[in-house]
């Protein structure tokens, strides 16, 4: 084994790190990956981009012995490998850091990283974590091998894992949506750190769907559409572009002609629904206290009228969550009134709020918004269990099931192979419009979305934002929770500012809203 | 957990394909349900070969008693019925998530007070209103055994696995004391309850001495199975053994459901007691405790919760268990040995079923 990994890292000093040659994945009626041909470089962090689906997870499980190509091969230091398993490619050098961290929560970081080693030997837990603070240090980062998983950020995790990850000898990362939870500070934070581990001679592959991260801390794209690898931009190229031009080529291989579509996601403002002050609101939210361990709630006062999105902006764990899940009824309420329509609804249960014309579109979709085993047709109907026509008394109609399913398949523009296969095989943005074609139905009076988009790619993204509009435009409720303001300054009437647990202001979305929203969100003028 | 079952076909583009494939794989389902049975032969041919036992007498002793002389058929169908019950408890809790480890207190504790009530009740009742009374108690006294991990479960979130088992250690000793102390047959030396006239149990079936319990147990594994595939009642017992944070989300009230769960899979078990009782032994001895449930839970198991397939693996578990019964007798080979085959069984299924998954994670992939 140590034989490998020295063979991985005595490389050719100009020769590619890793290239993946001819290399295509079939699945059952799918060609994932079709004939891709792509150098790594040592130096550079080469950003994957792609859509939902376009064949990224694909390649990267490939790259990390979780997946074996159908042809062609892959060539770690001009030399053809059989990655057969994780643990050859870590041999080989080559270490990933995921969206969602890989480490023990129980266990002290030190802990964690001897976790991979000789099981009888007892862990030196001080010289690991001399180790650890060594190999931070050299790339730039301070971290506390002593703390505890479970207490740290997402953010601090991550970079954990990418020093056990250097710790480990690798010499090439792959960072597969990494940003993607992170707060806006967390991800620069990444972002700097991979543009220091590319400048010690390392090979970095960064996948994200932000192209803003994409084109900072990129030196070489390559982008990738149904399964085919469609194009990128060379380094020299790269740098002779300004950050627009880069994006708007970026959007046009990605996208092709559908490049005027996809700009709208940069004009903000869409023409405004009127909204008669004067009319009754459809969901009026009054002194609401919510207990929690981590962040309790207290002091929401908001009023939605027909027609209206209130935003809610904030950074993630502020106290968002607790909100929109006591709202639905997931979650007790300590104090405070909701009123649906008038109607008291804090003490009613979550199925009763739900008949009242209440939806909650909830972000966490794998974990609580599908069962993933379950079949797309029952999924669509997960909160209708035992209503006519779908069963009558108490006995399953497959048929009206089935009719259901394909009507709202094809009405929101949900790709699946069928209506019977798991929900959990869908791509993200396809979940998403599944848990949209079931939270927005004809009876619906007031949305809840909490980050309709977060993790999607661009076109799905535009998607839910449209149903977002539509389901205003259709004299709804909207409650937009998001922590990305641009999508609240493209959407919302108001916006709202929540930081730990309290409203701290609202304001009306106008030409300061950026302004006073960002100073709310960072505490000036408290 | 379990495959869900798709509501509509796929469309019938490759349809020539997949029939070639289906071909494929019913040969491979072949393999791996007959394989390892084949495997058990050989294994405890060798086994019994080093007891000094020919293997094909013994077998063939089995097999003949078990399931070619009509005694044996008979006996082997008449045990059926308690352990299709029980198959029938296992898979509704599983399905639901939910791991009811305590069958076998909740079986003898069922067991126990029909055999305390079914005499007494015979006396002022017709027969038939006694067997539907004493049914109904054998449910009732498993249901009531499970309450106690089922609050804790549902309301505490306290592991059902410890909760169960425990509850089986102190179900048992309680079934023991209520024997010697206060169901005790005054008129025998033997501590046991007084015993229910055969005229008295549940009717045989046609001429034979087969009990109509076996009907009782095929009749709840078929219900179970319809039920939790079919109806919105078991769609949502599956939801929350599938995805619990889902169930709570889609309204479901979860805490319920489960006490619910556990009543009816502990009532099943406890059913399984009754039948016992009414259908073979018609009184409980204080040291009789034959603690079917975890032989069972393999078996459940390896059928993938499917009530048809349980209801095969049952029968099979029920001949051998026959057979050897009298094999123990005539070959001198231990009772025991019919654990030592199953148990070889049952490990060699598993490692069929691994090697079935590799091939379908293969073959997905």
């Amino acid at each position: 084994m140590a034989g490998t990994s020295a063979a991985a890292t005595a490389l050719d000093p100009n020769g590619p790190l890793v290239s993946v040659r001819n290399v295509s994945k079939r699945f059952p009626g799918i060609l994932a990956n079709d004939r891709i041909t792509i150098d790594f470089w040592p130096g550079e962090v080469h950003v994957l981009l792609g859509e939902n689906g376009a064949g990224k997870s694909t390649l990267v499980s490939m790259l990390t012995g979780f997946l074996q190509p159908s042809e062609g091969q892959i060539e770690v230091a001009g030399v053809p490998q059989d990655l057969a398993s994780p643990q050859r490619a870590l041999d080989l050098g080559i270490g990933a850091v995921y969206q969602h961290s890989m480490l023990a929560p129980t266990l002290t970081l030190a802990e964690n990283v001897s976790l991979g080693r000789s099981w009888w030997r007892r862990p030196d837990r001080r010289g690991i974590a001399d180790e650890m603070r060594k190999t931070a240090a050299s790339v730039g980062i301070t971290i506390r091998p002593e703390a505890l998983t479970s207490a740290l950020s997402l953010g601090e995790r991550q970079q954990a894992e990418i020093v056990r990850a250097l710790m480990r000898g690798s010499r090439f990362l792959i960072l597969d949506e990494a940003t993607a939870m992170l707060t806006p500070k967390d991800a620069e934070k990444l972002g700097n750190l991979m543009r220091r581990l590319a400048q010690d001679g390392r090979g970095v592959v960064f996948i994200t769907h932000k192209l803003n991260e994409a084109v900072s801390y990129g030196d070489r794209i390559s982008v990738l559409r149904q399964g085919k690898q469609v194009g990128g931009l060379t380094p020299e190229r790269l740098r002779a572009m300004d950050k627009d031009e880069a994006r708007d080529e970026i959007v046009r291989l990605m996208f092709g002609a559908r490049t005027a579509s996809s700009e709208m996601t940069k004009v903000a403002s869409a023409p405004r629904r009127r909204i008669d002050g004067t009319e009754k609101p459809i969901l009026e939210i009054l002194a609401l206290e919510v207990d929690d361990d981590a962040t309790p709630v207290s002091g929401i006062d908001v009023k939605i009228r027909p027609g209206e999105i209130v935003g809610i902006a904030g950074i993630d764990g502020n106290g968002q969550v607790q909100l929109a899940e006591a709202l639905a009824g997931q979650r007790p309420v300590r104090d405070g009134r909701i009123y649906l329509d008038g109607v008291p609804i804090e003490d009613k249960s979550i199925g009763a709020r739900r008949n009242l014309g209440l939806s909650y579109v909830t972000d966490d979709r794998l974990g609580e918004g599908i069962v993933g085993t379950f079949p797309v047709s029952l999924n669509l109907l997960l909160k209708q269990i035992g209503d006519t026509p779908f069963w009558k008394h108490g006995l399953e109609q497959p048929l009206e099931i089935a009719r259901n399913a394909e009507e709202k398949v094809s009405a929101f523009d949900i790709r699946t192979p069928g209506i019977g296969t798991p929900a959990g095989k869908l791509s993200g943005g396809n979940i998403q419009k599944l848990l949209l074609a079931r939270e927005l139905g004809e009876k619906t009076r007031a949305v809840i979305f909490a980050k309709p988009t977060y993790g999607l790619d661009l076109q799905n993204i535009e998607a839910s934002r449209n149903r977002i509009r539509e389901a205003a435009d259709a004299r709804k409720a909207v409650l937009l929770i998001s922590t990305e303001l641009d999508e609240l300054l493209e959407l919302s009437d108001r916006i709202a500012v929540m930081s730990q647990g309290r409203i701290v202001g609202i304001v009306d979305n106008n030409e300061t809203a950026r302004q006073r929203v960002g100073e709310l969100m960072s505490g000036v003028g408290e | 957990m379990t495959s869900e079952m798709a509501i509509a076909p796929d469309s019938g583009e490759n349809e020539r394909k997949s029939r070639l494939n289906m071909r494929d794989d019913r040969l491979h389902f072949l393999i791996i349900t007959i394989g390892p049975v084949l495997a058990t032969l050989v294994i405890a041919s060798f086994i019994l070969m080093a007891m000094g036992v020919s293997p094909l007498d013994y077998y063939g002793y089995i097999f003949q008693r078990g399931m070619l002389s009509p005694s044996g058929v008979q006996a082997t169908l008449t045990r059926m019925g308690p352990l299709l019950l029980i198959a029938a408890s296992l898979i509704v809790c599983f399905r639901a998530g939910i791991w009811n480890l305590g069958g076998d207190a909740q079986f003898i504790l069922g067991a126990v007070f029909v055999a305390a009530a079914g005499p007494e009740l015979v006396a002022i009742l017709p027969v038939w209103l006694m067997l539907l009374l004493c049914l109904s108690i054998g449910a009732a006294a498993g249901a009531v055994w499970s309450l106690v991990p089922a609050f804790l479960r549902a309301y505490q979130g306290i592991n059902e696995i410890i909760t169960t088992m425990m509850m089986t250690f102190l179900g048992g000793s309680l079934a023991n004391v209520l024997v010697k102390l206060v169901f005790l047959d005054p008129e025998t030396t033997v501590p046991q309850t007084r015993t229910l006239a055969v005229s008295d149990r549940l009717p045989r079936l046609f001429d034979t001495t087969v009990s109509s319990g076996v009907l009782l147990g095929l009749a709840a594994v078929l219900i179970v199975h319809f039920t939790m595939n079919r109806t919105a009642f078991g769609l949502r017992l599956r939801i929350v053994g599938a995805n619990a944070k889902a169930a709570v989300h889609a309204g479901l009230p979860v805490a319920t459901l489960t006490v619910i769960v556990f009543s009816l899979s502990a009532g099943l078990a406890g059913l399984a007691g009754a039948v016992a009782v009414l259908g073979q032994t018609g009184n409980v001895r204080a040291d009789w405790n034959p603690a079917y449930t975890l032989t069972i839970v393999p078996l459940v198991f390896l059928a993938r919760f499917n009530g048809f397939a349980t209801i095969a693996f049952v029968f099979l578990f029920s001949v051998l268990s026959i057979g050897s019964e009298s094999a123990a007798r005539r070959l001198g080979v231990p009772n025991y040995f019919t654990l030592v085959t199953m148990a070889t069984l049952l490990i060699l299924m598993a490692v069929a079923e691994m090697i079935d998954q590799r091939r379908r994670k293969r073959k997905e992939v």
